[in-house]
This record gives C-alpha cells, structure tokens and sequence, in this order.
C-alpha cells in the first residue's frame, strides 16, 4: 500500500542494485547471483521478525486454547509441541525447518501450512492474475491519456479517478460491486468461485486438478464451466485489481510526463513526426520500464489486498485461511502462512528486477 | 524548491506564515492544482472537526442500543426517522457510529504518525550521518520490511500487542503501534537519504571545523534541513493508517464495538447484510473511510506534485512576468508550458 511513496521514493527493489559501482564488469549473469544471495538475509529478517512478535504474546497453544483445557493438558500439550523449550533453541529449529520447506502445522485442524499453499495457493494466484489484468487494462492506457491531456479536464476526472481507486478500501469496493452487480442487477454471483455444479464437474478432474479454476475450466472442455468461472471472477477481479489499476495510472502519468518533456521528444516534434508515433514510441516506451519494478511492490500490495478481497468473496483461498485461523485463534497456522508469503514476496521481487534488468540494462549497474 | 513567485516580487517581505509547509504551497498552486489542494483542505478540515467534536454532533453513544426512554433500536432499520442513516444488525446508530468512528480513525493516525515520525527520523538521522556498519544492517532490515505487504505485518504486530482482543484504549494503540511498525521504515529511508546528502554540505563542514559535537551537528544542522519532505510523507502515511486500520478492523482485529465505533469492523459486520440487500450498513462507513482518506490524499498528491518540478504547473509567463524574462531567452524556453 505504498503507492504514492513508492514514486517519491524511488523503487526500492532496485535498490541494492544502484549502490554498486558503476562499471563493475560482470553484467546481467553478475546482477542476477548478486540479487539472488539478497534474497536471503531479507527472508532472514522477515522470519526472525515475525517469529518475534508472534512469539512475544508467550506460547501459541496457551492464546488458542487457554480457557478450554485444564492447566495440566495445557502444560502437556505445550510440552508435547516443545513450547516450553528455551526460546532460543525454538528459534534455531524453526529456522532449519523453513529451510526444509516447513512451515509448522495448524493447531486447530492439524493441517500442515505448506499443504495448505498447494490446496489454496492456486486460487490466490489466479485473483492475483484477474487483478493484474484489469489493472493493465485500465491504468496504463488510462494512465498515458491523463499525461497526453495533462492539465486538462479529463486529466483532472483520471486523477480523481486515480485517488478514489487508492481511497477505496478493497472490501468496500467489494462490497459495492456485490450490492450493485449481484443483489439488484442480479447479473453476477454473490460469492465464491463457481457454482456448485462446476466444482462437482471439475473434481471429476482428480489428479489433473490445478487448483486455478480457468486451467480447470479449460481442461474440462465445457464452456459452461469456463463462463461460470469467469463470471464468478469479475467482481473479485475487478475490486482488487482497480486498486492497482490507481497506482499504474498515475506510476504512467507521471512518467509519460517526465518522457513528454524530455529533448529526445521535441526532437523528434521538429522533426514532423506524427503526435501518435510520439506518444506511442518516444515517450511511452521508456516509461514503462519503472512499472515493471512497481509490479515488483505491487505483489506485496496485492497479497494483502487479496485477503481482504479473499474475505469479502468467499473466494477460498491463502488469504481466506488465513482470516479463518485469525478468528479460530490458531497463531501457528497464522505464522505459517505470513511466512510462506514472505518467501513468495521476496522470490517474486527478485524475479521481477532479474526481468527489468533484462529489458532495461540501466538496471545492472 | 526556490518558488516562482519569490523570484517574481523579490521586494516582498515573506512572513513566517507565508513560509508554513502548506500555506506556502497553498499560495504557490494555480489552477487545477490549486483547486485540487483546496478540496482536500476542505475535506481533511470536515474530518478533523467532525472527530474532534463528535460527542456534540453524533445523536447517540457508538454502542447505544436504547434511546432515552429505553426502548429499543431495533436491528436493520431502514435510514429515516429517529434513524437518519438506519441502525446495524447489532442494533447500533449508524449515523452515531459513522461520527465516533471519525474520533477513533483520528486518534490511530496521530499516535502511529507521531510514534513513527519519532522513530522514523532518529533512526534515519544517525543511520545516514554515523553510517558504517550500522547504516548497512538498518537499511537491509528497513528494505525487507518495505517489500512486506503492510496488512499482514500489522495483523502480526497487532497479536503481538494485543493478543488479538482490544479494550477502547488499548485497541487504539495496538492498532497504532502495528500501523508504526509497518511505516518506521518510510521516514527512515527518506531522512537517511537527506541526512547523506546533506551530510556533505558545506554548512556541515564548518560546524565540523568549528567544533560543534556530533549530536549539535546532527539536530541543529542536518535534521533542520532533512524535514523537507515530511508533511508529504505525512499526509499520504495518515491515509494509509485508515486504510490499513480499517483492514485490520475488517479482519477482526480492530477495536471491539462497545470499545469504539469503528468503520472497518462495521464494514466485517456488513458482509452478510450486502447480501440480503441491506445497504445502509455497509455503505456508510465505507463512504467515510473513502472521503477522509480521498481529502487527505488530495492534500498529499498536491504537495508532492509541487514538489516535483516535472510536474508542478506553472504561471503562465504572461500571468506573472519575470522580472530577467525580457532579457533572457534560455528562462522562456526552459518552461515546459510556454
């Protein structure tokens, strides 16, 4: 939820990049292991942190079940799960099993968190993916008008437009569009992501199942089914990736306008080449490069915007678990998957600087 | 940030109040910008005083559930009558709610702002004038924490305060505390960066050779000269405390609502109400989350689009004529807007 800053600030992924000297040989291959080995001490630190404050509180099975068993089974079960252990040694051990790709286990219905990724990680990435797309679809062109005409009215309504979609918490838009779309227009479904018939359709599927409905959908061959995910996908899509869809058009805005005034331009103006072809090629090019960095931010953004979103649809997915376990109390399982989408976020920002660095050589140095 | 209209009228005296951060912009807008900067004045002033003299202005207590004579509100009642805005499934005013939710939202951002500001700025401060190994281990540390999606790390910040369940007081300062955990890193990088440019100026120098201590340099040199930035940084961490309160309030880890109204958890109460077409419940606090966080961002994107001179609007060189303009042809051409 950095949008504003993230422009003032400057992108933070590139960060470590820029410090190195200039000139420092090596290139792409260099960048590439260099921001690789980053990756570490940042989970490193995100873990140690979390462990903290997770931990500060005393031990998970007394806040999930004190009250309910007797202070003899509490005692038995935190001595059982090895809570009343140094927390030193908790710590070490909890961070050779992250290595290991474990993540602990719920309490509350015993289910490992990392099977939890491969149950539910499916369908938060495809919400992720519904609200990529209409965050480019409405923020970059959207985005390149409001500079084209800038000062202008229309400029002045995108950008308005441009805060409101930043104003707008995810679940009120949420909300809004249920209300509008599902509950008087009656046009959309409410919740969920199909019906119940293409779910008993898709398990059909067994081990082919992905988990992400579309691939399900297609796999099954009906187009039904396609229609039916696909209708249960535009609300939640459209309430999270407009908030996105704020942030690109004014990471566009700005950037076009930097571009539009840039020599390069005006040379090009005198040169008589067509306005089009100036906006199109000489400054709009190059300001897309920073975008591809925001993305970068806009994975964490749209993480935690997706267990707002996941809450409000009932779309079952990471984060809907996860609002599940903060009400059942299970702060093992809440940790667990707070973890494991820290290690996404930072594997998903070190891929998408290797990507900027491949289109922007800048980058590299 | 040298202003144009200085540089204008350079005989006129400047009062301190003309230099305040946001008069001075004030006076420096034109046109849509200015007009832009003076809604979200207007909207950020409504807010203020709605929260500040809420118990005047709200008809009930946030959790009233009985008027005067002791009957009862009644759950769900449609907007009208002793009910302008209709009552929630709990029974609750949502007109009285919409108002006290104001005072809580206000008294979030002023802890976590000020709590964050302080360790923001001391952090930053000696981490980019001492430097060396401290500096590189803050600056890892506050990047890991900048990449982290915000809402989760307050939902953990927020069990680690209060294990999850909040009294009035304590709820606002755990949600304030978990808001500051998540934006320390912002006022640290900013004033680190300013802090290690500045760090370098001349006026340092000196008091260096002239003996001034290192906490004298670091207070009464840089740190004067590192605010700058801060009421941008400001205004647009105020809109994201609301959001990220109202996130945390939505999960269920806001304030309880006997404690305090507020517009987040109304929003979670919501949820099933939307479905059965109730839209009173729901609309209404969330259109208060959305103006307040609108009227503070619009102050937000003004000030930091007059601070960015790509993108500042300026006076038509017809409008306020330089006084060098006649002679100098490089000044006209340098302005993107002549």
């Amino acid at each position: 939820m950095t949008t504003t800053a993230t422009t003032a600030l400057g992108p933070t992924g590139s960060a470590p990049a820029a410090r190195r000297p200039r000139g420092g040989g090596g290139g792409l291959l260099r960048f590439i292991i260099v921001r690789f080995l980053l990756i570490f001490p940042t989970i490193f630190i995100l873990v140690t942190m979390v462990f903290v404050l997770m931990r500060s509180i005393g031990d998970p099975i007394t806040a999930s079940l004190g009250g309910r068993l007797t202070a003899d089974q509490l005692a038995e079960r935190i001595h059982s799960a090895g809570y009343d252990r140094p927390i030193i040694v908790q710590y070490v051990e909890y961070i050779g099993q992250i290595f290991t790709g474990n993540f602990g286990t719920a309490i509350s219905d015993g289910r490992p968190v990392l099977q939890l990724l491969v149950t539910y990680g499916g369908a938060t990435l495809e919400l992720a993916f519904y609200a990529l797309i209409v965050a480019f679809i409405v923020g970059i062109p959207l985005g390149m008008l409001a500079a084209y005409l800038r000062d202008k009215w229309p400029d002045a309504v995108l950008r308005v437009f441009a805060i409101l979609c930043y104003a707008t918490p995810v679940f009120f838009a949420g909300l809004l569009l249920k209300l509008v779309f599902s509950v008087w227009l009656k046009v959309l479904p409410v919740a969920g992501r199909a019906s119940t018939r293409t779910e008993l359709n898709m398990s059909k599927l067994g081990d082919r199942r992905t988990g992400i409905y579309l691939i399900d959908a297609i796999q099954l061959g009906s187009p039904a089914a396609i229609g039916d995910v696909l209708q249960h996908a535009v609300l939640p899509g459209l309430a999270l990736g407009l908030l996105t869809a704020g942030v690109f058009l004014r990471l566009v805005r700005t950037n076009v306008i930097g571009t539009l005034s840039m020599d390069y331009v005006d040379a090009a103006r005198s040169r008589g080449v067509s306005e089009y072809r100036l906006v199109r090629r000489h400054a709009y090019k190059p300001a897309l490069v920073p975008i591809i960095t925001v993305i970068g931010l806009q994975i964490a953004m749209l993480l935690g915007g997706a267990v707002l979103t996941e809450t409000t649809f009932e779309w079952k997915g990471l984060g809907f678990k996860l609002a599940e376990y903060l009400t059942a109390r299970d702060f093992v399982a809440v940790q667990g998957i707070v973890t494991l989408l820290a290690v996404i976020v930072a594997l998903s920002n070190f891929i998408v600087d290797v990507i900027a660095a491949l289109i922007d050589p800048r980058v590299r140095y | 940030m040298s202003t144009t209209t200085e540089t204008a009228e350079p005989r006129r005296r400047v009062t301190l109040w003309q230099r305040l951060p946001v008069v001075h912009q004030l006076r420096q807008s034109v046109g849509l910008q200015r007009g832009m900067l003076i809604a979200g004045l207007i909207i950020t002033g409504i807010f203020l005083l709605t929260a500040i003299f809420a118990p005047l202005i709200a008809p009930y207590g946030f959790s009233q559930l009985r008027d005067a004579d002791g009957v009862s509100f009644g759950a769900q009642v449609p907007p009208g009558g002793a009910h302008l805005l209709g009552t929630t499934v709990g029974g609750y005013d949502v007109l009285s709610r919409v108002i006290w939710g104001s005072q809580t939202a206000l008294g979030v951002i002023v802890v976590a702002v000020v709590l964050s500001i302080f360790a923001g700025v001391i952090l930053g401060l000696i981490s980019g004038y001492i430097g060396g190994w401290l500096d590189r281990v803050l600056v890892v540390i506050a990047d890991a924490v900048f990449a982290f999606p915000t809402l989760l790390l307050a939902i953990v910040a927020a069990i680690a305060i209060s294990g999850g369940q909040s009294s009035l007081f304590g709820g606002i300062l755990a949600a304030a505390i978990s808001i500051t955990v998540v934006y320390i890193p912002q006022y640290f990088r900013v004033i680190r960066a300013e802090t290690v440019r500045i760090k370098s100026e001349a006026y340092v120098e000196s008091a260096k050779v002239v003996g001034s201590s290192t906490g004298r340099i670091m207070f009464r040199h840089v740190l004067r000269n590192a605010t700058r930035t801060l009421p941008l940084l400001f205004t647009l961490n105020s809109s994201e405390a609301i959001l990220t309160l109202a996130g945390l309030g939505f999960l269920g880890f806001g304030i309880q609502p006997t404690a305090a109204a507020e517009w987040g958890y109304d929003l979670n109460r919501s949820i099933s109400d939307v479905t059965s077409g109730i839209w009173w419940t729901s609309v209404f606090p969330g259109l208060a989350i959305v103006l307040v966080v609108l009227g503070i961002t619009l102050v937000g994107e003004s000030l930091n689009d007059l601070a960015d001179p790509r993108l500042r609007t300026r006076r038509k060189a017809s409008a306020v004529p330089a006084p060098t303009a006649e002679t100098s042809a490089v000044l006209e051409g340098t302005d993107p807007n002549s």
